[in-house]
């Protein structure tokens, strides 16, 4: 293979590439502009709900309200929670989510207190809407409280010391630093955006230089030229890696952009903090050249045996899919990383991420990913310089 | 010069089985000759002259091109042909300067002699007025003018034309067939196929009568009248390639 023969081809293509509005539409402006500006709006409006299901008082209605009138003095003092005139089909107002909550009360609930007997309340709420959730937790809160409030009067009136009723107190505290906490939360998922960009950055160059080229004949007009087929297949990887490289860069400036300005664009305050730092975007870089590496090579071998830009197009958009599996593995709870899970490309890389964002860099692992990662895109570039040296997928009709 | 020796060219079709697109072709074209290899839609015509240029390998037999094998030394054969085809297209997004430039590199050759021998064709080919614009921007003849220069950057001693004026307006077919008469009076070998009889009777020195994969026939123009004993290449081609053989 001649290194300077592959490298005229790569500056030709680039320069080819270049002057494609598609591919720059690819590359560029969509991880670049779009991106950002959904995750944006996403993030607006999700947070602008959240605080909105915060501010707004509960709608809920009770059953037996006349069998706990003391109950339900205090209820009406709880500002958040919004007592309605209770109806027979309460339950179904809840489904059809006209009110967010509806708990029952049982006959005699006052004089089974009063008897020592146990009556219980139940609740009834719309698991998985958000606003019922709050409603069922705001009504259980005071439920809570109001429990304690008649023990302790019933202790008090016995002449028992009040502390009888918690012997101890719990207290739970997140003792992991808020960049472990952020990581876990939306490390998976940042690099998770960035394998994607690092995938279809490539996609359309792929198809272009290789189906694409086919298709218009001009495919035909370079193999007239003394250049060798792993040369020109070598060229035409250097250009797809470029690409998948560019995109993923982009995606991680514009991501970290729009992170550190989430404030000023209206989404949200949070205070989870994620490690972006010079070690972790090294070792990011370390897993991520290999991966774009593997990405163009597959790309290339598989788009090249396409009859058409079309017919590519058919080939490559599902594997998206078989892209984002493993992505969406990596970010699932309980995956971790391990020498096992280390050794499946693109999970490894997904659950190092995880760790890596929380400011932790297990050396001997991301060796291990990078070394694994670059095995896979050298078995795949193989493929690929394989595929160019068949004329029935070259020249397939 | 070339030389062909019992090339053949099997395809395995799925549907239709073993495909025999080329059966044992053997013919000699020297230099400053024209070769008209002459056939039907089919008959075997560009996987014989893709196999004399390496795009495609043989798959038995074998041909020396420039004095070099198409099966053990390819890149030293395709550095010294030019091959032109209506099937060799331009990239739609370089300049016509570009497109020679990026060959002339692929062909080895230095900056400066790519810059002379381009201004050279240009001038030539009277390209100077599209020098920089980009290829999808140019005419049908623009283009086949390009793609000329394209096959004559690196000055080859071997021209392969497959069916290079098929599509083409008259204009353009004629500034490409006398192109094609200049390569063979600088001492160029030729071979050019076509199934349009005129250009095999105004072009070539000599021709090859492909059918079926085989060539049946070979010689020059009066050679044929006179074993055929008909008045027009167009009888002799249809009694070749016809069952009366």
């Amino acid at each position: 293979m001649s290194l300077s023969k592959a490298l005229i081809v790569y500056r030709k293509e680039l320069r080819d590439m270049l002057r494609d509005k598609r591919t720059i539409r690819s590359m560029v402006i969509i991880p670049v502009v779009a991106f950002p500006l959904l995750m944006m709006v996403v993030g607006y409006f999700g947070s602008k709900s959240e605080t909105e299901a915060h501010r707004e008082a509960s709608a809920v209605m009770i059953q037996g309200s006349e069998y706990a009138p003391k109950l339900m003095a205090a209820l009406s003092k709880v500002s958040k929670i919004d007592v309605q005139p209770y109806q027979s089909d309460a339950r179904q107002e809840v489904t059809d989510k006209k009110i967010r909550a509806v708990a029952v009360i049982p006959a005699g609930f006052d004089s089974d207190v009063a008897a020592g007997k146990t009556p219980q309340i139940s609740i009834g709420y719309f698991e998985g809407d958000e606003k019922s959730e709050l409603a069922r937790d705001r009504l259980q809160t005071f439920f809570s409280a109001y429990r304690d409030s008649v023990a302790r009067a019933a202790l008090e009136a016995r002449g028992v010391p009040v502390s009888l009723l918690s012997p101890f107190q719990i207290d739970a505290q997140n003792v992991a630093p808020p960049s472990k906490v952020g990581a876990e939360l939306i490390g998976g998922f940042v690099l998770y955006m960035i394998i994607i960009w690092c995938f279809t950055g490539g996609m359309y160059p792929a198809m272009d230089l290789t189906a694409g080229e086919k298709e218009r004949g001009t495919m035909e007009t370079v193999l007239t030229s003394p250049i060798s087929r792993a040369d020109l297949a070598f060229g035409k990887f250097l250009t797809v890696f470029t690409a998948s490289v560019v995109s993923s860069a982009l995606s991680i400036g514009s991501l970290a952009f729009v992170w550190s300005k989430r404030a000023e664009f209206g989404m949200g305050t949070s205070d989870l903090q994620i490690s972006i730092n010079a070690g972790s975007l090294l070792s990011l870089t370390m897993v991520l050249l290999p991966l774009a590496a593997l990405f163009a090579s597959v790309l290339i071998a598989v788009a090249l045996y396409a009859k058409s830009y079309r017919e590519a197009q058919s080939y490559v958009s599902p594997m998206v899919f078989v892209v984002v599996l493993p992505g969406i593995i990596g970010m699932m709870p309980g995956i971790e990383l391990s020498w096992k899970t280390a050794l499946v490309p693109i999970l490894n890389i997904s659950v190092l991420s995880k760790v890596l964002m929380g400011g932790s860099y297990p050396w001997a692992y991301i060796a291990a990913i990078f070394g694994m990662t670059c095995v896979y895109a050298a078995i795949a570039l193989s493929a690929a310089v394989r595929m160019f040296n068949r004329e029935d997928v070259l020249f397939r009709t | 010069m070339i030389e062909a020796r019992e090339l053949s060219k099997v395809f395995n079709d799925k549907k239709r089985g073993e495909i025999r697109a080329v059966d044992r072709v053997s013919f000699t074209c020297i230099p400053g000759e024209i070769y008209g290899l002459l056939g039907a839609n089919g008959a075997g015509k560009t996987t014989t002259l893709r196999m004399l240029a390496t795009i495609l390998g043989p798959t038995s037999g074998t041909a020396t091109v420039a004095g070099f094998d198409v099966v053990r030394e390819p890149e030293k054969v395709r550095a010294n042909i030019g091959f032109l085809s209506t099937a060799t297209a331009l990239y739609d997004r370089l300049t016509a300067f570009e497109t020679v430039e990026y060959f002339g590199q692929l062909y080895g050759l230095d900056s400066a002699t790519i810059k002379q021998r381009a201004a050279e064709l240009f001038k030539a080919l009277d390209m100077e007025e599209f020098r920089d614009r980009r290829c999808a921007k140019l005419s049908t003849g623009m283009k086949q003018k390009v793609s000329i220069a394209r096959t004559l950057i690196h000055n080859p001693s071997v021209m392969i034309f497959d069916e290079p004026t098929s599509g083409l307006d008259v204009m353009t077919a004629r500034s490409i067939i006398d192109f094609i008469r200049q390569c063979r009076d600088q001492g160029k070998t030729v071979i050019f196929s076509t199934h349009v009889m005129t250009e095999v009777e105004k072009l070539c020195d000599r021709i090859g009568i492909i059918h079926g994969g085989e060539l049946r026939t070979e010689g020059t123009l009066e050679e044929m009248r006179d074993r055929y004993r008909k008045d027009t290449l167009e009888d002799v081609f249809v009694e070749v390639s016809g069952d009366g053989r």
